[in-house]
């Protein structure tokens, strides 16, 4: 028995699972753009922010990377969201690929003689990839719940029904919750990063001070959001494919898909005992635990769109045109193929860990980043 | 659709892409160089090899990381730029695309960072495997994107589904072995270690120029016209192979490469020519001012038979039926049969008029493979820019000679004499890295001005894939990119150049 032998719609929610797990694994490793907004707060002098940048710089290609294999599986798997979305909402999406292209020049030229555009600019770029780039990246997700304005035609070619072409996403009030939740969110993770990884009291001290007030923030935002989500009228499809408004749609899947809804809460209690920990014991490797807590979540919030007749990409303009796992995703084919590829990602994934651990278990201090033989950032 | 956005549309994407295309070359081929320096080191634990590689390594470094910032912009601008065409390929396109993902970028970034920092946190061993594994998993992201760039010239390996409106894949294998992929693939790749090759000549040629790190600069220069000579034999052969599958797959390109309005048997190449501005497909004017002709060449080039016929321009355009070549007004008759054909299947099922559907849906498939033509106004619109093809054509392969010729003579005098004394050729080393990069954009040029109109050969032109949008949103986001980009390369262009003249004994 392989692939080829599994319904569509089975091949269809394997695919969903994956592209959950993999945008749970991408706001995990957010933790790069949090640190990168931390890098003034965290640090007092020059020496210690390249600490900090010499932290972070070794992973930063992984989140890039994480970003690329989230566009290549959505374009594979659900070609019609791919088309829909970053067709339609073109200044969202383009403006968080700018975030994200000034973010991989900056690392490698930010202390580099004769850099043209000076140090002060690299990190700034940072800044507003840590920031900007990644709320709008939650602002992006949030329209899976608000919805967006768009109809396609009978060639299933998208016509986005509002000139702002996506940026009339900031002027619902309800989606700026999620992109300050993951701001903040990345902001704690970030600062748990930097204590597993750098061994050096002073900014140690200092991250466990800024994850107690980023905490404060993110639970503030992200418990509104949750509010806002399980209260309000949800997208769903019924067996005939027709789309409908129904009351407490996010909420009733939560009570109607139990493991989901514990995967949540399981996800949620990770991350705050790895804020309590890192906290009240000061413990170093709080990120693993926070970590797995983060992707536990995100993954939780993506199945809970994309499960139980439920419409993942809503159009509040044309209903029908709405995107469901059902009528966006390739052919049974391609998803079969798909799927034999996606067999590599354990392997991947424990290449990833092993090089992680390799270069992790010796942590950074003070003098490697003084050593002149050293090559940083 | 209007007609600017069109053309925006495609002015953004072969914008981002020939700047992303300034640095792929050079990480796809100092990763492989660099790869083989540390080897010698660890073979021989030569601290001098260690020097090089460091050394070398740092410039990857600098290059890398704007190849990477340019390089996630193509892999969504396929969405936000050509969304109509995303929908309509994208059950066979996605699929390299998420493969690349997870087998190629991966083993890229993860290993660079040992590659980077990992000299005193791993073994010598580990290290020198991530080395290898950050130039074999660049290789393989070429390798994809490439399979998916193939597969638009010479579709294959899917079928045109008409319930969901899109081709949807029926054989993957057929898509990543289908011999133009492949040619391209090799072609391509070869072309970037050959850019390196010059890189890294050049580099040690202008400081043999300068009289400094000699003995640093004699090694460099032995290893990369080594490697430069090797490659462009490769490159040779991979180039004539992808003639054979243009001439074969995509006869109008070739002919415009060649500048071929009538065709002929024992056609020739001409080696060098200037086109007759005045001359259209629909006159007589002699399509060159100056040429000179390789008899027989482009029927053996292109099918490798100095008798086989060549079509031309107008063959393709107007038909010639003696050889069986139907003309381009019979296809975009075939092709508006079968976008009709198209519609009226649409509203049959809607209707639930299911024998009607089926009769609409017969006619769909007998005239499938002439689809995008039916969306064409004339016949003359599948002949592609013809001077532009020609000369970018023209360029690299007079390039690509010259490269060749380079490398067998600097690893001739690198070995026999003392190269140090070739002054004029030192130059000349020096001044073929910018005409590295000329070649190899002139390639692209020819791949993609070349097959014009199309977005996918024969199936869907350009002017039909563009998402739509107002041309404004288009046109600024064409400036932004220009700006951003540009001021990127100046920095890095800026930061290469210092980082060669501080040199290998000055850092790290």
């Amino acid at each position: 028995m392989g692939f080829g032998d599994l319904e569509l719609l089975t091949l269809q929610q394997y695919w969903w699972i994956i592209i959950s797990l993999l945008g749970g694994l991408f706001v995990f490793i957010m933790f790069v753009q949090g640190g990168q907004t931390l890098i003034d707060t965290l640090s007092s002098n020059e020496t210690e922010k390249t600490m900090l940048i010499n932290s972070i710089g070794r992973k930063w290609e992984l989140g890039f990377t994480t970003l690329v294999l989230f566009g290549g599986a959505l374009f594979a798997a659900f070609p019609l969201f791919y088309s829909t979305s970053f067709g339609g909402a073109y200044w969202v999406w383009l403006s968080i690929l700018f975030c994200f292209i000034i973010q991989a020049v900056s690392y490698e030229y930010r202390t580099k003689p004769d850099n043209f555009l000076g140090q002060k600019t690299y990190e700034i770029f940072l800044k507003i990839n840590g920031f900007v780039g990644v709320f709008l990246l939650g602002v992006a997700i949030s329209t899976f719940f608000s919805g967006a304005e768009f109809h396609l035609d009978s060639n299933f070619f998208v016509n986005w029904d509002n000139d702002l072409r996506g940026l009339e996403a900031l002027l619902n009030p309800f989606n700026y919750l999620l992109g300050f939740s993951l701001v903040f969110l990345a902001r704690i993770s970030g600062a748990l990063y930097f204590i597993s990884s750098i061994d050096y009291e002073p900014i140690r001290d200092k991250a466990v001070e800024s994850i107690k007030q980023n905490m404060v923030l993110f639970l503030l935002f992200f418990l509104s959001f949750m509010a806002w989500i399980l209260t309000k009228d949800g997208f769903a499809v019924d067996i005939n494919g027709v789309v409908v408004i129904q009351e407490y749609k996010y909420f009733t899947n939560f009570i109607e898909m139990p493991i989901v809804l514990g995967m949540f809460i399981v996800g949620v209690l990770m991350v705050i005992g790895a804020v309590y920990t890192a906290i009240v014991f000061k413990k170093t490797c709080c990120i693993k635990t926070g970590g797995v807590g983060i992707v536990f979540t995100v993954m939780a919030i993506f199945l809970n769109i994309g499960f139980n007749g439920t419409v993942y990409y809503p159009s509040v303009t044309d209903l029908q045109s709405s995107l469901t796992i059902m009528n966006s995703s390739g052919s049974h084919y391609t998803l079969m193929t798909m799927s034999y590829a996606s067999l590599m990602i354990p392997f991947v994934l424990g290449y990833i860990a092993l090089a992680w651990y390799s270069m992790d278990k010796v942590k950074i201090t003070k003098e490697e980043i003084e050593s002149p033989d050293a090559h940083n950032y | 659709m209007e007609e600017h956005l069109v053309d925006w549309s495609r002015a953004q994407f072969a914008l981002t892409a020939m700047y992303h295309w300034i640095f792929v070359p050079l990480t796809l081929g100092l990763g492989f160089i660099v790869a083989i320096m540390e080897s010698i080191y660890v073979k021989t634990g030569s601290q001098e090899w260690k020097k090089m590689t460091k050394f070398w390594m740092t410039l990857f470094a600098i290059n890398f990381a704007i190849g990477v910032a340019t390089g996630i912009i193509m892999e969504f601008e396929f969405g936000t730029n050509w969304a109509n065409y995303s929908w309509f390929v994208g059950d066979i396109f996605g699929a390299p695309l998420a493969v690349e993902g997870i087998l190629a970028f991966f083993m890229e970034s993860t290993f660079f960072a040992v590659m980077f920092f990992g000299w005193d946190k791993v073994g010598k061993k580990f290290h020198l495997v991530s080395t290898w594994l950050v130039a074999i998993g660049s290789n393989l992201s070429a390798l994809w994107i490439l399979v998916a760039n193939g597969w638009m010239q010479y579709p294959v390996g899917m079928e045109f589904n008409p319930d969901t409106v899109r081709n949807e894949m029926i054989n993957f294998w057929e898509v990543l072995f289908s011999p133009v992929a492949v040619a391209k693939f090799l072609h391509t790749i070869g072309s970037g270690y050959v850019m390196a090759s010059l890189f890294v000549v050049g580099i040690s040629a202008w400081y043999l120029l300068k009289g400094r790190d000699v003995v640093f600069a004699k090694k460099s220069m032995v290893v990369g016209a080594t490697f430069g000579l090797i490659t462009s034999l490769f490159l040779v052969l991979s180039g004539d192979e992808s003639a054979h599958q243009v001439a074969l797959k995509q006869p109008v390109k070739l002919a415009a490469m060649e500048g071929l309005y009538e065709g002929k048997t024992e056609a020739g190449i001409v080696g060098i020519g200037i086109l007759n501005p005045d001359k259209t497909i629909d006159n007589d004017e002699h399509p060159f001012l100056f040429e000179v002709e390789a008899p027989y060449a482009l029927s053996l080039l292109g099918y490798h038979d100095i008798h086989a016929f060549v079509p031309g321009l107008k063959d393709l355009v107007y038909g010639n039926e003696q050889r069986g070549i139907i003309s381009a007004q019979e296809k975009i008759d075939k092709g508006k049969l079968a976008v009709q054909a198209l519609e009226d299947y649409k509203e049959a099922k809607k209707a639930n008029d299911m024998v009607r559907a089926n009769e609409a849906r017969l006619i769909l498939e007998e005239n499938m493979r002439y689809f995008g033509y039916g969306h064409l106004k004339s016949p003359e619109q599948i002949v592609p820019p013809v001077a532009t093809t020609f000369y970018a054509f023209h360029i690299m392969v007079t390039l690509g000679g010259w490269f060749t010729f380079l490398f067998a003579i600097l690893l001739y005098l690198s070995m026999k004499k003392d190269i140090s004394d070739y002054r004029l050729l030192l130059t000349a080393a020096v001044w073929s890295i910018p005409l590295g990069y000329i070649a190899g954009e002139a390639g692209w040029v020819v791949a993609e001005v070349g097959r014009q109109p199309w977005a996918i050969q024969d199936l869907m032109p350009v002017g039909i894939a563009a998402t739509k949008i107002s041309s404004t949103n288009v046109m600024i986001s064409f400036f932004m990119f220009a700006t951003l980009f540009t001021l990127l390369l100046i920095a890095e262009i800026k930061i290469m150049t210092k980082q060669i003249k501080i040199g290998p004994e000055g850092g790290h």
